[in-house]
């Protein structure tokens, strides 16, 4: 025990005298939050969209002061040719060309459904689909108010039919960065968990230290608990300073028990911290373990449901989720905080990460030798 | 009782032999140089013995106890000092000292009288990080750091590479002295003129041990007479000297060049005559006393 008390002496003195590592464990998640937050925008703004209006009647008037009307669109210009319309989605200054087509009002008087085109910039697959979303909803009502005005014309009689209310529960105001910051804040803690201790045993390698670490009486154990406290407690600080940084400038609720979310972030940590060590372990530099850190991350980010939903994902996705630590701490992450779930709602994410860590810190106690 | 027992040590990396059956003992209280060239598997052996590498075969002895079995009981009764700078650069020398002295559960104050005469040379800088210092302090830190849990044993990887002339001869009195104390010392080198400062040496080629004895004993065996020559034209009458009388004749020994053959007799006169007819532009021909130099030389040229 005393042992493992000199080990941590050493290894804070060895943080705080890094001029590196400092600024990494207390700016990072500042600018993390700050620039990925902000940036990692979902909202669509500003579509930029290009009329060509073959009817020209009240009709296609009504559809274009719809679109008017909403704070997402922006009618950049009028053409009386579809090619010309074209080049703009071309050169981008457009993201979004509608054609109505000619008699436009006189087909939908005669009963028939006039078909008006939407040609969009799917460049960007996800804008894409915001677009079309978006659009689709507002010809919707188009034709709704369309409909009501014929049966205006023919019977004089109210319209019945079923409205639909919306409330969105956890999240009423669908705001975007109460979604990110959950996600952000695992991904910083992760990082910084992962990356920090990968590199400093590895370091030890380079730099030989480890040569006469292990002459001395130092057991394995104690060795891989100096390392991996100090790297607990800074993971741990660095999730609450990012949480109090999501409270303060974002607003994010904390629903659910601070105390659980702590309790899980503890598991979590042991779990990649594992990682790291294990990366660390089957590296002899810096070099290599920076790649192959970088590599597993990403991949993991990547399919964790920062970005996309996992539910979305494709069916060999989601399987392989199941071995993906960032999935797990991302939707408790979110569901304490925006949902205010329990310890009972959580079991079985509770569990898993439990056991993965457990057996992340046995096969890196056993693989790490100090004997060769 | 022996302080090491090494016996038929074999070790390979792939297919590459590192050590061939090396065996040697050390007497408890010996100054025991291993003498060779790099890549003669020096470091290897070293780090066999000390229970961080293990051996293909053979069977290791240290203090009594088998390094394969017992090395826990070993580890906190060897020092070790490996070729590398090794300490922690981040830390302060005091530090560092204090770091080594509590993981093997003492302090600094009980084992200060066993390092004083080589951390006061150092003292004044113990506020310094330990990356800060120069070459020579860095060696005095890593030995104080080895010697810190009182060892029985100490190994010392090439601990004089790359340190200059006078901190070489600093060191090697420091290595007396702790010898004084009872402490039993193995040292690597491949300089061979250290190796007149250890009680015995074993020297090493290619993994193999070409010959233990004491210092003097090697020298004695030296059973030729040696000649050094000096001329301004050192390498062409080397050349000249390798071609008439083999290649193992002749050795480059800074300014002069230092010759023997098995032909015992006469070989003064011999060279003379050689040298007026070619001509050479000799500036002094004398009978010297081998040095231990020359004896390793011409052992591990004995069998090429």
């Amino acid at each position: 025990m005393r042992t493992i008390l000199f080990l941590l002496q050493k290894e804070f003195i060895q943080i705080f005298r890094n001029k590196t590592m400092l600024p990494i464990i207390f700016i990072m998640p500042l600018v993390q939050m700050l620039v990925l937050v902000f940036a990692a925008n979902l909202e669509m703004k500003n579509i930029k969209m290009k009329l060509v209006d073959f009817d020209n009647t009240a009709t296609s008037q009504e559809i274009v002061s719809k679109f008017k009307a909403s704070p997402f669109y922006n009618i950049i210009g009028y053409s009386y040719s579809v090619e010309e319309a074209q080049n703009s989605l071309i050169d981008n200054s457009a993201d979004l060309v509608m054609v109505i087509p000619p008699n436009l009002e006189q087909d939908i008087l005669n009963g028939q459904s006039p078909k008006v085109q939407l040609l969009i910039d799917a460049i960007n697959g996800m804008t894409a689909g915001l677009i079309n979303s978006y659009s689709s909803m507002i010809m919707l009502d188009v034709n709704k108010d369309i409909a009501i005005e014929l049966m205006k014309f023919s019977a004089n009689q109210q319209l019945k039919q079923i409205s639909i209310k919306q409330r969105f529960w956890y999240n009423s105001g669908l705001n975007y960065k109460h979604y990110m910051v959950p996600g952000i804040i695992v991904i910083l803690v992760t990082i910084i968990g992962m990356f920090l201790t990968a590199l400093n045993i590895v370091s030890e390698k380079e730099f030989g230290t480890i040569e006469q670490i292990n002459v001395t009486p130092i057991r394995k154990y104690q060795f891989i608990l100096g390392k991996l406290i100090p790297f607990l407690l800074v993971g741990l600080f660095d999730f609450a300073l990012g949480l109090f940084i999501g409270k303060l400038l974002f607003g994010v609720p904390i629903r659910g028990s601070l105390f659980l979310l702590f309790s899980f972030a503890f598991l979590y940590l042991v779990l990649v911290l594992g990682i790291g060590l294990l990366l660390s372990i089957i590296s002899d530099t810096q070099q290599q373990v920076m790649f192959l850190t970088f590599f597993i991350t990403l991949v993991f980010v990547l399919m964790s449901g920062l970005f996309t939903p996992i539910e979305t994902m494709p069916l060999w996705a989601q399987r392989v989720n199941i071995i993906n630590p960032f999935a797990y701490f991302m939707k408790v992450n979110r569901m304490i905080l925006l949902k205010g779930s329990g310890f009972f709602d959580l079991i079985r994410e509770f569990l898993y990460i439990g056991i993965y860590g457990i057996i992340s810190i046995v096969v890196a106690i056993r693989l790490y030798r100090k004997t060769s | 009782m022996k302080a090491l027992e090494v016996s038929h040590i074999y070790k390979t990396y792939n297919d590459i032999t590192a050590l061939k059956d090396v065996s040697f003992n050390v007497a408890e209280g010996e100054l025991f140089g291993l003498i060779g060239p790099d890549g003669a598997g020096k470091t290897s052996l070293i780090r066999i013995i000390i229970t961080l590498l293990l051996a293909d075969s053979g069977e290791i002895h240290l203090l009594g106890k088998d390094v394969v079995k017992e090395y826990k009981y070993l580890r906190s009764r060897i020092g070790y000092m490996p070729g590398r700078f090794s300490l922690y650069s981040d830390l302060t020398v005091l530090e560092n000292l204090n770091f080594f002295a509590t993981v093997f559960g003492t302090s600094i104050e009980a084992n200060y009288n066993l390092i004083k005469n080589i951390y006061s040379q150092i003292e004044m800088f113990k506020d310094r990080k330990a990356g800060d210092l120069s070459g020579g302090m860095k060696q005095k830190l890593g030995l104080s750091c080895a010697l810190i849990h009182k060892p029985e044993v100490l190994f010392l990887d090439e601990p004089t590479t790359g340190v200059d002339a006078v901190s070489r001869k600093e060191f090697w009195e420091m290595l007396q002295e702790l010898k004084q104390k009872g402490i039993t010392i193995i040292v690597s080198t491949p300089y061979m003129d250290e190796a007149e400062m250890c009680d015995r040496v074993a020297l090493l080629q290619k993994g193999e041990i070409m010959s233990i004895d004491t210092p003097q004993n090697i020298i004695n065996e030296f059973s030729e007479e040696l000649i050094e020559i000096k001329t301004p034209d050192l390498y062409e009458v080397k050349e000249k000297l390798r071609l008439e009388f083999g290649k193992n004749s002749a050795f480059m020994f800074g300014q002069s060049i230092h010759f023997s053959t098995s032909s015992k007799s006469k070989s003064k006169e011999l060279l003379n005559e050689f040298f007026e007819e070619n001509n050479f532009n000799i500036e002094s021909v004398n009978i010297i006393e081998p040095n231990i130099e020359d004896c390793f030389i011409k052992l591990m040229t004995k069998d090429s």
